[in-house]
Parts: structure tokens; C-alpha cells; sequence
């Protein structure tokens, strides 16, 4: 054989193993969809979103769930984004090559990649612990220290992509240092620090070990932050390990609207990171 | 030994028509440094008002540095520092204590790639304004507009000035960059090679605009094109290996320069 061919027929495996290994993967997301699509759908009944979980055996939906779930979340979110931006603006705004910097980013990055089940004890101990019950608090509490470590992290990163030349720019017409992050970079990083927040979104709003030991569930519908608090993470742990039928039923039902949510939000923090490169 | 022109002569140089100049910015012996490197070995260099100063030479001369000393925008990154004196109008402006904001107002610069913010063609314009006047309304339209017409782009943009700044084509944001820095009134404008990430005709554009700006402003640019700063400069400095190498009238230095290194350079034999 000579060269050539041997190199048209590496070429040829290879492309037929990259391919095969890429439809592999497409095929287990793919049947996940599936099952979640063929056992949720029957579960996307109106009651799903008008009723509170059921005793076993009687019918109902999810709608405390689905609150508690958007209050824990909405409310870490609203806690961590302020203190991811303003810890990744240090990082790469005032720090760059500080110590300090370098400490901080080393930091965020072994937060970002500790098990949350860890995070959820952590709070267990220092928060319900300390208030002697569980509680939608500590759930937020919880939720949040996930959260703050992408934000960081997105920050950091789309900030780095701002060009110098638009600081300097900005710093030759006499604009102090907190006007230049304030009014240029952040106006040109916005999209991405969006992206970053949109994405820690999609991560919390799934989370169930840190809830299992912070907020817990609730069988009926609480608004009360210092109480348990029903969360569709949770909810479906339990009832899709039940007996009961019409639990499995719910269980499907709210794995199938937090992926749909992830999904969604993964789409929309796609389409605003392709509309900020595209226009650049 | 090469000839550096001390302050005193090159205040005795004359324009070609005979006037007299008179010193904007007059550096005294100064000294960059880049951590350890020094990449300025002592300049000293006046540089006149209401005339276009060119700094010329190879890449790695220093003239892109000595630009950015005049504003202290080297400051903004750490292990850079600057000796020496750089007076402007009596006020050293290495002076530690001297207001940066200030002295910025004072100097516009205009920068290699353009650089508009992300905003609106006329918040641009009004960002630097912004940053020291609180104007009503109707006399920020009337400085937007005032700018924009002295950048030449008015024409061009004044039914999109509430779109992006950066959906304009490369020469229009260069213009957009000139008119954002001269909306502040500023004295001294420093320009960065601006006309290298630019075509033939935004360059044409770009050098008709820098003719018009000279009447009212002292300009300092740094270019690589040797025709641009014959064409559009009256004064050329000719710089290498950290050092100011020649100084004088751009019609002299580029017919009958006194300097060996300076000839070979702009015929083109190194660089």
C-alpha cells in the first residue's frame, strides 16, 4: 500500500469512530427526551399546575412545588449574582495579576467543581442546624453558594474579553477607574454576564441534594421562608422511589418541566452569546 | 554621536512660512521603563501648539511609548513607569499628585483599532462630555453636533445616532473615535497609528480631517506610513532604538535629513 492510501483509509476510520461515538451521544440525550416525553406528557394536565402535591392515592399537581422551586431559586439567584459580578469584576478588572487575584479565581474554581450534596451539608451544619429546623432559607442559602462560583467564573471571563483598548480608550477621556467598569465594560461584557446568570439558573434550578438537607419538602402549599418548602427536585425524589402510581405519574410530569426549563434556558443563553459574537 | 535637539533649539525651529511655533508639550529628558527594559533612553523633544508633530521609525523605536507617556495612560498597567519631565502648559504632568482626570480633559487620544464603546454613535460622543459637564439637553445635541461635524461623519450618521457606534464601517468608527475625543475641547489630540486598520480612502478621509484639526489643536501622531506623515505632519521626529534620533520641519527631514540613520530610513533602506 502506499502512503497515500494508507492515509485515505486512516482518514476513512477514523471519520466512521468519530461519527459513530458523536450518534452514541446523541442517542442517550436523545432517549432521555423520549422517556421523559413519553411518561411526563400524560402528567401536563392543568391540575398539574392548579393543585398541591396529593396524600397517595387522590389526585393533584405540583403547584407548591413549582413555587418553591421558582421562590428558592429566583431569590438565590437575586443573592448570588450581585456577589458573583462584583467578585469576578476584582478578579479580572482590579486584581488581574494580583495575589489575591489568583487566590480568589483558584478558589471559585474548586467551588465550582465541589459536589453540591457537600454544599448541602455545609449549610445543614451552619444554617439549619443553627435555627433547629429546616427552611426554605437554607435552601436559597444552599442554591446560592452553588450559583455564586459560575457567576464568578462567567464574569471573570467575559470581562477578559473586553478589549484593553476600550479601557484605555475610556481612561483617555478622564474617566476614573469604577466609571470605565461601570459605563464600557460591563455595558460590553453584558450579554455574556446575562449568559453566566442565565446558566447558573438552568444549574440550580435542578439541584436536589442541597435541598434535601436545607429545605426539604413540604406536602402542602408554604410561603413561609422559615419553614420547609416544597421544591420539584425534591418532589420528584420522593415520589418517583414511591409505591404509588399516581406519585411515579407527578414525578415524570416535574422532571419533564425542569428540563424543558433547562432546555429553554440553555437555548436563550446560546441565542444572546451568538447575537454578541455576530455583532462584533 | 547622535544629534539630539535640546529643547532651546527646537524651540528656534521656524514653520516653513516663518512663524515662530510655540511649545504645547516639552519633554526633558525622559525615561520609560517596562519593568527592567528602558525603552525611552532620555528624550527630550518640544512639541509645538496648533501644528501635527509626527513620530516615525521601525517598530520597537519607542514612538508609540513616548505617545502614551503624554497622557500617562501607561499607568493603567503595572511594572511601567516614567523619569523625567514632561511640561505641559508649566504643569509637569509626571507629577504624582497631578489630577489624571484632569490633565485627561486636557489631552484627547485617538487609538490604532477604533474604539467605540457600545452604546449609541451619540452617547459616545457624549460620554466624555458627560464625565466632567452636566449640560442641559439641548446644549448636548448642540455639542454632539458640533463634534460630529468636526469629525466629518456628521453627514453620514446624523439620521442614525441613536444606533450602535459599533455598526459603523471601520473609517466611520475611526471618526466616530476623533469626534468622541475632541467633543471634550480638548487641547492636545495624540493619535495612535490611526489610519492603519483603515483603507486607502478612510486613510484620505482620515488625513483631510487631521488638515482641518490642526488649525485648532496640537496634534501628535504616531505613524508607520512614511507618505502620511510627509503628507500630513509639519513636524517629524524620527526615532530609534529608544532614542530621538532627528527632529525637525517634515519637509527637511524627509528631503534633506541631518541624519545618516534618519536618510536610510526614509528612503527606505531599514525598517
Amino acid at each position: 500500500m502506499t502512503r497515500v492510501q494508507t492515509r485515505r483509509i486512516t482518514d476513512i476510520v477514523m471519520t466512521v469512530i468519530a461519527l459513530a461515538v458523536t450518534s452514541l451521544v446523541l442517542l442517550i440525550l436523545g432517549a432521555i427526551l423520549w422517556t421523559l416525553l413519553s411518561n411526563g406528557l400524560s402528567a401536563l394536565r392543568p391540575s398539574l399546575f392548579t393543585e398541591s402535591t396529593p396524600p397517595p392515592g387522590s389526585q393533584g399537581g405540583l403547584l407548591n412545588a413549582i413555587f418553591g422551586s421558582a421562590v428558592m431559586t429566583g431569590l438565590a439567584i437575586l443573592a448570588a449574582t450581585p456577589i458573583g459580578v462584583m467578585a469576578g469584576t476584582y478578579i479580572s478588572e482590579y486584581g488581574r495579576n494580583s495575589r489575591l487575584a489568583h487566590i480568589v479565581r483558584f478558589v471559585n474554581d474548586v467551588l465550582l467543581s465541589a459536589p453540591s450534596i457537600i454544599i448541602g451539608l455545609f449549610v445543614y451544619g451552619i444554617v439549619v442546624v443553627q435555627m433547629g429546623h429546616f427552611s426554605a432559607l437554607a435552601g436559597v442559602v444552599a442554591l446560592a453558594i452553588i450559583a455564586i462560583p459560575i457567576i464568578v467564573r462567567t464574569t471573570e471571563d467575559m470581562l477578559g474579553l473586553v478589549p484593553d483598548a476600550l479601557r484605555e480608550a475610556a481612561a483617555a477621556l478622564g474617566s476614573p477607574r469604577w466609571k470605565i467598569i461601570a459605563k464600557v465594560s460591563y455595558r460590553a461584557a453584558f450579554q455574556g454576564i446575562l449568559t453566566g446568570v442565565l446558566l447558573a439558573v438552568a444549574r440550580i434550578s435542578g439541584e436536589t441534594a442541597p435541598l434535601l438537607f436545607t429545605a426539604l419538602n413540604n406536602q402542602f402549599w408554604s410561603s413561609n421562608l422559615n419553614a420547609p418548602m416544597a421544591n420539584l427536585p425534591v418532589v420528584i425524589f420522593q415520589f418517583a422511589m414511591s409505591p404509588y402510581e399516581d406519585w411515579r405519574r407527578l414525578a415524570w410530569g416535574g422532571a419533564l418541566l425542569i428540563t424543558a426549563t433547562v432546555l429553554t434556558l440553555n437555548i436563550f443563553a446560546r441565542l444572546l452569546t451568538r447575537k454578541r459574537t455576530g455583532r462584533s | 554621536m547622535t544629534q539630539l535637539h535640546t529643547p532651546s533649539l527646537a524651540g528656534a525651529l521656524h514653520h516653513p512660512d516663518g512663524e515662530k511655533h510655540v511649545e504645547k508639550i516639552g519633554v526633558r529628558d525622559l525615561r520609560f521603563y517596562y519593568g527592567q527594559y528602558e525603552a525611552l533612553k532620555g528624550i527630550n523633544i518640544s512639541i509645538p501648539d496648533r501644528r501635527v508633530t509626527a513620530f516615525i521609525g521601525p517598530s520597537g523605536c519607542g514612538k508609540s511609548t513616548l505617545l502614551r507617556v503624554l497622557n500617562r495612560i501607561y499607568e493603567m498597567y503595572p511594572g511601567q513607569r516614567a523619569t523625567g519631565e514632561v511640561m505641559v502648559d508649566g504643569d509637569n504632568i509626571l507629577d504624582p499628585n497631578l489630577d489624571l482626570t484632569k490633565l485627561r480633559t486636557k489631552i484627547g487620544m485617538v487609538f490604532q483599532k477604533p474604539t467605540p464603546f457600545p452604546m449609541s454613535i451619540y452617547e459616545n460622543v457624549a460620554f466624555g462630555i458627560r464625565l466632567y459637564d452636566k449640560i442641559s439637553r439641548a446644549d448636548m445635541d448642540e455639542r454632539v453636533h458640533w463634534a460630529l461635524s468636526q469629525a466629518a461623519l456628521w453627514d453620514e450618521v446624523k439620521d442614525k445616532l441613536h444606533q450602535l457606534g459599533t455598526g459603523l464601517s471601520g473609517g466611520q468608527q475611526q471618526r466616530l473615535c476623533i469626534a468622541r475625543a475632541i467633543a471634550v475641547r480638548p487641547e492636545i489630540l495624540l493619535m495612535d497609528e490611526p489610519a492603519s486598520a483603515l483603507d486607502p480612502i478612510s486613510t484620505a478621509k482620515l488625513e483631510e480631517l487631521i488638515e482641518k484639526l490642526r488649525e485648532e489643536f496640537c496634534i501628535v501622531i504616531v505613524t508607520h506610513n512614511m507618505q502620511q506623515a510627509a503628507r500630513a505632519s509639519d513636524y517629524t521626529a524620527f526615532m530609534y532604538l529608544g532614542e530621538l534620533v532627528e527632529f525637525d520641519t517634515s519637509e527637511k527631514i524627509f528631503t534633506n535629513p541631518s541624519n545618516i540613520r534618519t536618510r536610510d530610513y526614509v528612503t527606505g533602506r531599514f525598517g
